[in-house]
């Protein structure tokens, strides 16, 4: 029992609640937001020194003992998540404060942002499947409300669809769950895993596993990302920043507990297919990518290419292949996170996003500018930054795995990365100064503060990974070896 | 055209009493049997929403000065804050307990620390059933 | 018995797919909410239909009933009503400010 390891979820979830009661108080929302997510981003850390000490941790809520109660469990993989979802949030909380507007202000964002991230949070650390459904459907609520919030014509119209496909995915995720307690009549994962090497995955389990392989995909966005591109647009900048960097996350998050904790005794079946998604995920974010115009739309489908890469590091299924992926989980929040508030930004300062009618930014606003090629160096995987190394170890994970076709892919939507993103700077920062310097908008310094932060941070992790590297390499061999998660979970 | 309702507003006056008790009493019985705070919040819900049927918004609203959303709020914390209580008592979270006192005439009665969980998630229900009926009737 | 709640289940799928195909925003909601139905009857049936005592009330207890599925339908049953009511009214808006409750005509709405 530690009850430590609920606080990540219950921090931001109660203080939520409690900033209903000061609508008007804007000042006292915007300090406790950030102060809750501060106390849960420093409580983050310190559970993962804990587990460094005393192995993985868990939480009977209640004090009813595994397989039957529900609980939570914190291994090295999902507090790395959890802690790096928290501090996005804080800096994507202080844009929000100077960006978001004092109308949506009012409507309650700040309330449900923090049950955005309390149930992220929640998702992460869970130990049951079911409960893991129903942190799904925290978070979802929060982010259907968060995109629609606003109401302009273009944000209810794709709100809608959101919604519609995500309440169709939350239900396969039921008749899944559904079919998983027929089969094997328990839902905590750890004894769903052991359960599972005692009957042996026949073909009944490898469908029920594809089933769950089809609704992690609608949440993540492998391969059926159709959804995704409207969505991310038509949200507030912060808001996009938040959704982007964390919820894909919160899916990929999900396949890998599932298919490397419960069902990895048939991979030539399940993560060929997932190496197949994953591949397909590339072909057709790279393709998005450099077929638009618009900012937002470019940006947003370098979110669907991500999916697919981190997801090669899942179909090679070696250890060497899940700490690759840990380390770009890592990067790519803060990446990602960067690179919407800096589209944001430009969005803001220009009043448009087609890409033809912005240029020679530099010359107006150079931070900005040098900010997003960090940006770019960074995403692409240029050595000193921080998605050098996840992309390194990916790919010899997929050399190791003789899965040369996706390497290839993998490392060609780089390029396509690459191409999309330098269009944009090129376009945008490079060529002729068409802003005059009396008209050009003032740049905030709350605006670039937060891409700033997210800047170091990348570039932090890409001077420093023997910082993290205790932790990332505990969380990949808890992923490859999932005795330790059974052991931790079912044994006292 | 004006709408005769005297016979809807007389029934209602009642009846919101007998389903406000019965509501009451689903809540209560969901200690042992079927019951509990959903369905008792929505069985109360069902009454102010009667009432705001059958006489109008305004008038409802000057005897229920409530802000419903507030109510909402005010249930879910009761819910969450219920179950981190058992932290304050190094216990694992969610933990729940039973008190009980005895008392003068009565004889020994207690509570449940479940009750008040679903105390919360009955005003929750509630609140949360009169905002949206209300969102969407506002502007009619 | 139990195949009797599957074929049911079947049906309500079928018919909420139908409703989930057609263009009306109200159609579309009704569907969803047929569709949580379904899924509900389908983990009842998932816990087995047997007929058995209350579970766990003393120590030397009757056979007795699953109790998870009662909780899982409960909690499936209490997000899909938070779901509904907020797609609800998020269609009433939608409905308000664009004109129209066909989705059909939403298509191309001025894409900045």
């Amino acid at each position: 029992m530690n009850n430590l390891v609920v606080l990540p979820m219950i921090i931001p979830l109660l203080t939520g609640i409690a900033l209903f009661f000061f609508r008007s108080l804007l000042w006292l929302q915007r300090l406790i937001s950030i102060g809750a997510m501060l106390a849960a981003s420093a409580v983050s850390i310190y559970i993962l020194h804990l587990i460094q000490r005393d192995g993985i941790l868990r939480l009977d809520f209640g004090g009813w003992k595994p397989p039957f109660g529900i609980l939570f469990v914190a291994d090295s993989f999902a507090m790395l998540l959890v802690l790096a979802a928290s501090v996005i949030t804080v800096i994507c909380l202080f844009y929000a404060f100077f960006s978001i507007g004092k109308a949506r202000e009012k409507m309650y964002v700040y309330p449900f942002i923090l049950f955005l991230i309390a149930g992220v949070n929640g998702s992460f650390l869970t130990g049951d499947l079911f409960n893991l459904f129903v942190c799904f459907e925290v978070m979802l609520l929060a982010s259907y409300v968060l995109i629609s919030l606003g109401g302009k014509r273009v944000q209810l119209r794709e709100s809608f669809k959101y919604v519609a496909i995500n309440i169709l995915s939350s239900w396969l995720f039921l008749v899944a769950i559904a079919y998983l307690y027929g089969a094997v009549g328990t839902l905590n994962m750890a004894h769903l895993s052991q359960r599972i090497a005692e009957v042996g995955q026949g073909p009944l389990l490898t469908t029920i596993s594809i089933v769950f392989l089809i609704v992690f995909s609608l949440k993540a966005g492998l391969v059926l990302y159709h959804w995704l591109p409207g969505s991310y647009r038509v949200a507030p900048t912060a808001i996009a920043a938040l959704f982007g960097a964390l919820l894909t996350k919160v899916g990929m998050y999900a396949l890998f507990r599932v298919f490397t904790l419960l069902f990895y005794h048939q991979p030539e079946i399940t993560h060929t297919l997932i190496g197949i998604m994953a591949g397909i995920t590339l072909i057709g974010g790279s393709i998005g990518a450099i077929a638009y115009q618009n900012v937002r739309a470019i940006v947003t489908y370098n979110v669907i290419i991500t999916v697919g890469f981190i997801l090669i590091g899942l179909a090679a299924s070696t250890t060497m292949g899940y700490e690759g992926a840990a380390y770009y989980f890592i990067h790519d929040m803060v990446a990602k996170a960067l690179l919407f508030l800096l589209a944001g930004t430009m969005i803001a300062l220009t009043g448009t996003a087609a890409i033809e009618r912005m240029s020679g930014l530099i010359r107006n606003y150079p931070l900005l500018g040098w900010l997003y090629f960090i940006a770019i160096l960074s995403i692409v995987g240029i050595p000193p930054l921080s998605g050098f190394i996840g992309k390194m170890l990916i790919g010899q994970a997929a050399i190791e795995s003789h899965s040369y076709l996706l390497l290839a892919l993998g490392f060609l939507s780089s390029l396509f990365v690459l191409y999309s993103l330098l269009r944009i700077f090129l376009n945008c920062f490079w060529g002729e100064t068409i802003i005059s310097e009396e008209n050009e908008a003032p740049l905030k310094r709350g605006l670039l503060m937060p891409s700033i932060l997210l800047a170091i941070l990348s570039v932090g992790i890409g001077i420093a990974p023997e910082w993290l590297a205790p932790y990332v390499q505990d969380a990949a061999h808890t992923l490859a070896n999932p005795e330790e998660y059974i052991n931790a979970v079912l044994e006292d | 055209m004006k709408i005769n309702d005297v016979i809807l507003q007389t029934v209602a006056k009642v009846v919101v009493f007998i389903i406000l008790t019965l509501g009451v009493y689903i809540f209560l019985a969901g200690h042992h049997n079927p019951g509990g705070g959903f369905v008792g919040g929505l069985v109360l819900a069902s009454a102010l929403v009667l009432l705001y049927l059958s006489f109008d918004i305004k008038t409802v609203h000057k005897g229920l000065p409530f802000d419903f959303k507030l109510i909402a709020a005010l249930g879910a914390f009761t819910v969450v804050a219920a179950g981190v209580g058992a932290l304050f008592f190094n216990e694992s979270f969610l933990t729940q307990t039973f008190l009980s006192w005895t008392w003068p005439i009565v004889g020994k009665m207690g509570v449940s620390t479940v009750t008040i969980f679903e105390a919360g998630v009955a005003l929750a229900v509630v609140g949360v059933v009169i905002t949206i009926i209300l969102s969407i009737s506002e502007d009619v | 018995m139990e195949t009797l709640m599957i074929l049911l289940a079947g049906i309500l799928v079928m018919a909420a797919t139908y409703l989930l195909l057609s263009k009306n925003f109200i159609r579309v909601i009704i569907g969803t909410a047929i569709l949580s139905h379904a899924v509900h009857l389908l983990l009842m049936v998932m816990g087995g239909l047997k007929a058995g005592n209350v579970p766990l009330l003393g120590e030397n207890a009757a056979p007795y009933t699953d109790a998870l599925p009662q909780a899982l339908i409960l909690t499936a049953i209490v997000i899909s009503f938070a779901v509904t009511a907020f797609i609800l009214v998020l269609a009433y808006r939608a409905y308000k400010e664009l004109g129209t409750d066909d989705l059909e005509k939403l298509r191309g709405v001025d894409d900045e």
